[in-house]
């Protein structure tokens, strides 16, 4: 939900009087907020630091100089290599699909009165708040239940069950603001629904329905939770860290991190420049 | 949803999971062997575990028959139990063509067959055709499902002329039908003298308030239960559920001091290395490759009162895709000189006799600083055992039934998890 | 014809989605209700008796641990609201043409794996560590001194990893309140602590109630931060629902303690509702 409300367009205000009077105040605040920033970024730096650390043994914890090494030898770790490609797959395919059906729930949603919407609104809340521990636990519950075995695909079901809330949310969001005078007007050009759809409507929400994959993307590669509960002897990109720290973080784990985290902020920065200047082209 | 219980018989229906095993091996067109590890499930549950070795050569024949060499093999094992370069494995490809995939995904017994049971059960392919377990709790569960396959000794010729006689005899697994030993080892104490200041010898140094927060327990219930039982005077193979209550009483003891930093896994090693701990419960052969690679100082013993003996074991899953190659790496390991090198390596009580000869041989070869250093691993007692250490080992428990197991888990599972 | 098929688009449209989340969300937990209710041992299969025991013996095992995790959740959730309420007012208030700015930074942690941020911090808070050790060395700390496996650290691991759920909440609640409303409390002689008293604070509670509802649920769920920076003094419910289910496949067990930490946050969640009024709670689940 809280995606939804960040797309928000802020709102500017005016500059306030009495800012003079409130400084110290304000100074204490922005400080306050600083250090706030700091103390998050904090373990960040150190997760990047370190994929800059000439280590030498197995163990990658105390600092011993600085090198490039790593980052040639980053895919040296075979079964790391693996995992992080298996997170990969599973994400990417889990965000497509997740973004088809959670598109398919907010649109209707948001267009349509219909019965059971009501129903749907309380299911797609408790997939958004329940702890993703009783998720996995439930799964898991399931599938030993059903005899079914775990792997790549029940890791793959379990991402999409708890995207698709995310999407329909973000998608419903964008739908109920769309102007039904456009479609109106292609409908009255002779469209049917269907070309009304693809050609009107469609491109309109697809900005949200590109943020549903994004976000339904990061769920899934960053998920260790309902994943460690689903996956057997699968091992994604979050579980090899975790069984590798019980011997000691190889270097390539920060290196990858650093990679991930790199990539996140760019498409981050870059699409949010975009919709800003799709907005000043509009 | 807990408002509207659902109608009992349809949860019967969705819920039976024994039933639901043999149908999937139908299923899979292994009709035979479903009945087969149908009727031992059955017999397992009312005879004493183990017995399951009578009905082997048939399954032997059956299981193996059509099996045929792919080329490769998955193998699962615990971290520190390999040179990371795998000379052997290299050696093995170069010599059969087989390649290996060799990943250390085991570290705590429970957490593995937990996340393999499902798949198991199902008949999936657990993505690996060779494993190493211990003999411990899940051993049994992992038996008594028919997870394991039966292994051929017409395909192991190297284990039949090399493995030590005793391993045959092991209670866990006469016989060697489902299982032969990867490495022994012994559980003791490691210790840092920098921090501790004096050298250690006996279990009573673990509960010493002197080393208050920086004592480490393993979290494993069996490994933890044995040090209690022993530093209560009590004989882990030999115990009863009364004395459990008394190795429990120790064991909270220690905890409600404090003396007891955290229970641990595989990472008590990182623990210990990272100085959080100074004195912990450790695997023998661990510490001795964490000194090697890092250049640490920690320190083994066996303590006075006692330490454990354990056997990891090679075993193949039933499910496996390369079973035939996974055999035949079995046997790899079993040449005197592989069974050496890693020997030499790992340090780990060798199932193979005959490599000690083999290592001073080579050792003799060497110069200088390698050459003690060869030694030492040649004539270690860790490595090579002698009857003054064997003496003070003991076995784990042992359970005669599922509710005995129960008994124990509750015994002592509130102490590591409160 | 046409009617008939308008009506039933949204259904088609909803149909593979809900379907899914029927299969994989609502199923899963009559699955789980069943399995709480079954018998044996994972050897020789469990079977589904009604075993009620199953709920009396985690009540009686693991009380503890639930209550610990509540405390945890709550200790966290205050000094959630303390960390995030302030930072979330400057940035509403001050943060001008820099506001989206400010919350990306903010959201920063979300890039880098939860797993591996947590493991991050306790490479920080490690005992010889570059926190611990200049403390140590100048003396100021006692050299036995740790804060890996203690309950400040547990609690800070759920802080951290929890914080952009309270901040986001709070800002949008706060970013809403149109200034000329504080700027008429001035005008009508209110000081800056009456003006925020009677105006904004008013205004910004829907968002804090929304943080608590978002923090406090996965933070008393969770078995990571207690695991990677806790101690077996700090095992919260989440660590012996994962262990019962991944460890010693005790699933009657741990299907049990996974309905009671359910049932225990669900009544909590109504009972907050009911005393903030539903409609806010709706409000917020509307969002």
């Amino acid at each position: 939900m809280s995606v939804s409300t960040l797309q928000r367009p802020p709102v500017e205000q005016p500059v306030r009087t009495g800012r003079r009077r409130r400084f110290t105040g304000q100074s204490m605040l922005f400080l306050y907020t600083w250090l706030v920033i700091i103390w998050l970024v904090i373990p960040i730096f150190v997760m990047i630091a370190f994929a800059f650390n000439d280590t030498h043994g197995r163990y990658n914890q105390s600092w011993e100089g600085f090198t490039f090494k790593w980052w040639g030898k980053v895919f040296e770790i075979e079964d790391l290599t693996k995992a992080l490609w298996t997170s990969l797959i599973i994400a990417v395919i889990s965000s497509l699909v997740s973004a088809a059906m959670g598109t398919g729930i907010g649109y209707a949603l948001g267009r349509y009165r219909f019965r059971g919407s009501g129903t749907l609104n309380v299911v797609m809340f408790s997939t958004i708040s329940s702890p993703e521990l009783i998720m996995g636990a439930s799964l898991l519950s399931l599938f030993v239940s059903a005899n079914l075995g775990l792997g790549a695909v029940t890791i793959t079901i379990a991402h999409i069950m708890f995207s698709i809330s995310f999407v329909a949310a973000i998608v419903r969001a964008r739908v109920v603001t769309l102007d039904r005078s456009i479609e109106e007007a292609a409908a009255d050009l002779g469209a049917t629904p269907w070309t009304t759809f693809w050609k009107v409507t469609f491109p309109l929400i697809l900005p949200a329905v590109f943020s549903g994959i994004l976000l339904a993307f990061a769920l899934s590669i960053d998920d260790f939770v309902v994943t460690n509960f689903t996956a057997g002897s699968v091992t994604t990109f979050p579980l090899w860290i975790w069984g590798s720290t019980r011997v000691g973080l190889p270097p390539q784990v920060n290196v990858m991190g650093t990679m991930i985290f790199a990539a996140g902020v760019l498409i981050a920065v870059v699409t949010n420049i975009r919709s800003r200047q799709g907005k000043r082209d509009r | 949803m807990s408002a509207s219980t659902p109608d009992p018989t349809f949860l019967r229906g969705m819920t039976q999971r024994r039933l639901g095993r043999r149908d999937a091996l139908r299923i899979s067109g292994l009709s035979a062997l479903g009945a087969a590890l149908a009727a031992c499930g059955v017999q397992g549950k009312a005879k004493a575990p183990g017995a399951g070795a009578s009905a082997a050569p048939d399954a032997v024949a059956k299981y193996w028959t059509g099996k045929a060499k792919t080329g490769h093999v998955d193998f699962a094992n615990w971290p520190l139990y390999m040179d990371p370069k795998h000379p052997e494995l290299k050696q093995f490809t170069k010599e059969t063509g087989i390649t290996v995939n060799y990943q250390e995904v085991i570290q705590e017994m429970g957490p593995w067959f937990a996340k393999v049971q499902p798949q198991l059960s199902a008949g999936q392919s657990i993505g690996f055709d060779l494993m190493v377990i211990t003999n411990s709790v899940q051993f049994a569960q992992f038996r008594d499902s028919g997870f394991l396959a039966p292994l051929d000794h017409s395909k192991l010729p190297n284990f039949a002329k090399n493995a030590a006689a005793s391993y045959s005899k092991e209670a866990f697994d006469p016989g060697n039908v489902y299982s032969v030993p990867w490495a022994s080892g012994m559980t003791g104490i490691a210790y840092d003298e920098n921090k501790t200041k004096r050298p250690i010898t006996k279990l009573a140094d673990l509960w010493d308030p002197q080393f208050k927060g920086k004592v480490g327990m393993f979290s494993d219930t069996q490994e933890l239960a044995n040090f209690g039982l022993l530093k209560a005077g009590l004989n882990p193979d030999k115990s009863t559920s009364a004395d459990w209550d008394k190795a429990a009483d120790e064991l909270k003891k220690q905890k409600d001091l404090g003396i007891v930093r955290n229970y641990y896994d595989q990472s008590y090693v990182d623990a210990l290395g990272k100085g959080e701990v100074w004195i912990t419960q450790a695997w023998s052969g661990d510490i001795f490759q964490k000194n090697l690679s890092d250049g640490t100082n920690f320190k083994f013993v066996i303590p006075e009162e006692g330490g454990t003996i354990w056997t990891d074991n090679m075993t193949i899953p039933i499910t496996a895709k390369a079973p035939v190659d996974a055999i035949t790496l079995i046997d790899f390991f079993y040449g005197v000189d592989i069974a050496a090198s890693l020997a030499n390596y790992i340090n780990y009580v060798c199932p193979v006799p005959a490599a000690q000869q083999q290592m001073r041989t080579s050792a003799a070869k060497l110069s200088g600083e390698d050459k003690t250093a060869a030694l030492q691993v040649a004539n270690s007692p860790l490595v090579f055992p002698g009857q003054d250490i064997y003496s003070k080992l003991h076995y784990y428990v042992s359970f005669d039934s599922v509710a005995d197991q129960q008994t124990f888990q509750k015994t002592f599972e509130p102490i590591v998890l409160s | 014809m046409n009617r008939v098929k308008r009506q039933l688009a949204p259904y088609f449209l909803v149909l593979p989605g809900g379907l899914w989340l029927l299969l994989f969300f609502a199923i899963p937990m009559i699955a789980m209700l069943s399995l709480s209710l079954q018998q044996g041992d994972v050897v020789y299969g469990y079977r589904f008796t009604f075993h009620w025991q199953n709920y009396t013996d985690a009540i009686d095992g693991y009380h503890t641990q639930l209550i610990r995790s509540l405390i945890y959740a709550a200790v966290g959730t205050i000094l959630l609201i303390a960390l995030a309420f302030p930072v979330a007012y400057w940035i509403a208030f001050y943060g001008g043409r820099r506001k989206p700015t400010y919350l990306f930074l903010l959201l920063l942690p979300f890039f880098v794996s939860f797993v591996l941020r947590t493991i991050s911090w306790r490479q920080i808070l490690t005992d010889e560590g570059p926190v611990l050790h200049p403390l140590k060395q100048l003396g100021l700390v006692p050299d036995s001194y740790h804060l890996l496996g203690t309950p400040e650290a547990v609690i800070g691991g759920l802080v951290y990893n929890f914080l952009p759920f309270m901040v986001l909440p709070i800002y949008v609640a706060l970013e809403r309140i149109d200034p000329r409303v504080v700027e008429a409390a001035r005008d009508l002689y209110a000081n800056p602590a009456l003006a925020f008293r009677k105006v904004i604070l008013p205004l910004a509670l829907p968002g804090v109630f929304a943080g608590v509802l978002m923090s406090f649920v996965p933070m008393a769920s969770d078995y990571v931060n207690s695991e990677v920076l806790g101690s077996s003094s700090t095992t919260m419910i989440g660590q012996v629902i994962q262990s019962k289910y991944l460890v010693t496949s005790d699933y009657p067990t741990a299907a049990a303690l996974s309905f009671i930490l359910m049932a225990v946050l669900l009544i909590g969640i109504f009972a907050y509702a009911r005393a903030l009024g539903t409609e806010d709670v709706m409000k917020v689940a509307a969002r």
